[in-house]
């Protein structure tokens, strides 16, 4: 929030081209062009960009699911080589285990790492609690709403005790109205714990409301346009005047940029 | 509740309806000679006769069903002690696929009743022959079915592992194997109906005991109300392995 603190994730010159071998040809799809970005600690980053821009494949390179053409990412001055439980993830569409329940799959992290089973109970009830799915603890995912389903997929990221968690367009498959319930929840759990978060989305007001900062995301190959630092007082007020500027500006660069890019590509 | 009432009206009336139109054609209208077709009250009375007297085959019922239920779950539970973890290695990891897939597509398209006649000249006519041919026919739908149900097993779910810092072995027991769980069942499940058919194919031609044997000695000397008895008997007690096996699963498999 206040520009200082210890860097907890750095990308340098990041790259990323794809290669799909096709009957014929092959075929290259670059991703990623360079992208640069140092996130704090205990910092809410969210990543905004255009629909098919590579959101999902930076988090997935930072995650270490997937490695970079060239580039680095460094996590606490450690480089990714590699998935860890040191980052976690909250995905798009629900990743919860179906055949495990609320508890059971909020206490996955601990107890793969073959933690106790009264300290990996005590741990995800705390979770559970605070993401506001007390009594569910024996439903099973099936059992919940869309938006419950993701509660339980942001304990679990949680309840691993992670340095970074990645949220990847958590709320995207959410109605509206359970949208911005999940948004204030979320806000409420940062506040508590604090954590570093890394969050996916493209929808502006959502980016916003959540940011400390908000880094805009060209077209593919994705880099970063522009960041805003977002100063607005918490909770912030969807209709408030400053929130409203902010959107609009927002939204026009990222316009600008996308009708730039494909000018650029044109011309290639 | 009341739907399924109403179902069991309608397969009890069905039931009645096919013994009394069997009894019409044989009992009352004489429609086929009595040497071939025997009526339900004599196919009854065989069945009683048959759990105590041992004539003409040699064994009472009993014993042939014990014989058969021996030879059949002998050859189904070695192939399913084969056949699934076969398959679920061969779904995980890649050489496994590449060095068995060529001998199993090779095998696959045998029918389990071509194997009986090169097992009874390896094993003789006794259960290890026939358990054998049981283990081939077995052996296959396990395979193919756990197989599939490991690849079944969603990216995300992988990487979900992944990022919990999870080894590709871990994955596979915690992650993959629920997710094949209900394909594995399905397929211990057609792998049993397929042994009980192989089973007494293969007691047809080669056996000193068994409800196949029982039917063969019974078309030999012309009594079929053994033959439609037995049959009977093997369609009872098919359905009570496959309900065993189904109540199994409802213990086992959450959905």
């Amino acid at each position: 929030m206040d520009g200082k603190g210890k860097i907890t994730v750095r990308c340098k010159d990041l790259c990323k081209t794809f290669y799909a071998k096709n009957r014929k040809q092959d075929e290259e799809n670059e991703v990623i062009r360079n992208l640069n970005l140092e996130v704090r600690e205990n910092e809410f980053l969210v990543l905004f960009g255009p629909g098919q821009c590579g959101k999902t494949t930076i988090l997935n390179l930072m995650a270490g699911l997937v490695e970079p053409t060239s580039g680095e990412i460094e996590v606490n001055g450690k480089k990714v080589d590699g998935p860890s439980k040191d980052r976690g993830m909250v995905y798009q569409t629900t990743a919860l285990f179906p055949w495990m329940s609320v508890m059971k799959n909020v206490s996955f992290g601990p107890r793969m790492q073959g933690v106790k089973k009264a300290e990996w109970k005590k741990r995800a009830q705390y979770y559970i609690d605070l993401v506001g799915l007390t009594g569910f603890e024996d439903s099973y995912p099936v059992k919940l709403s869309g938006g419950m389903q993701q509660r339980v997929g942001i304990a679990r990221a949680y309840c691993n005790d992670p340095d970074v968690i990645f949220m990847d367009e958590p709320f995207g498959h959410l109605d509206a109205q359970t949208r911005y319930l999940m948004e204030e929840e979320i806000e409420k759990i940062c506040s508590k714990e604090k954590r570093t978060v890394i969050f996916v989305t493209n929808n502006v007001e959502e980016a916003i409301y959540l940011a400390d900062r908000i880094v805009v995301l060209t077209d593919m190959p994705t880099t970063v346009k522009k960041e805003y630092m977002i100063e607005i007082p918490r909770p912030r007020d969807y209709t408030s005047k400053q929130f409203l500027s902010l959107r609009e500006e927002i939204t026009q660069c990222v316009e600008i940029s996308g009708t730039f890019e494909e000018a650029g590509h044109g011309d290639e | 509740m009341k739907k399924s009432k109403k179902y069991m009206v309608i397969s009890t009336i069905s039931m009645v309806c096919f013994f009394v139109l069997w009894e019409m054609v044989t009992d009352v209208l004489h429609l086929f000679p009595v040497y071939s077709m025997p009526s339900p009250i004599k196919t009854f009375q065989a069945f009683f006769i048959k759990l105590v007297n041992p004539s003409p085959d040699g064994s009472v019922l009993l014993v042939h069903v014990a014989a058969s239920l021996q030879v059949a779950l002998t050859g189904y539970i070695f192939g399913a002690v084969v056949g699934i973890p076969l398959g679920i290695l061969m779904a995980w990891y890649k050489p496994v696929d590449l060095f068995v897939k060529p001998i199993f597509d090779l095998v696959r398209p045998i029918p389990p009743i071509g194997w009986v006649p090169i097992m009874i000249l390896l094993l003789g006519i006794d259960l290890k022959s026939k358990a054998m041919v049981i283990f081939v026919s077995a052996v296959i739908p396990c395979i193919i079915n756990s197989y599939s149900g490991i690849k079944q097993t969603s990216e995300v779910h992988i990487n979900v592992g992944k990022t919990f810092g999870l080894t590709k072995f871990e994955i596979l027991r915690k992650i993959a194997i629920p997710t094949a769980l209900p394909m594995i069942f399905t397929g211990l499940r057609v792998s049993l109906g397929v042994a009980w058919m192989t089973l007494v194919a293969a007691e047809l031609v080669a056996a000193t005991k068994g409800l196949g044997y029982m039917l063969q000695i019974a078309r030999t000397i012309g009594r079929p109300d053994i033959i439609v008895m037995g049959m009977l008997v093997i369609a009872g007690v098919g359905a009570i392995l496959t309900g065993t096996l189904e109540f199994l699963e409802k213990k086992f498999v959450r959905r």
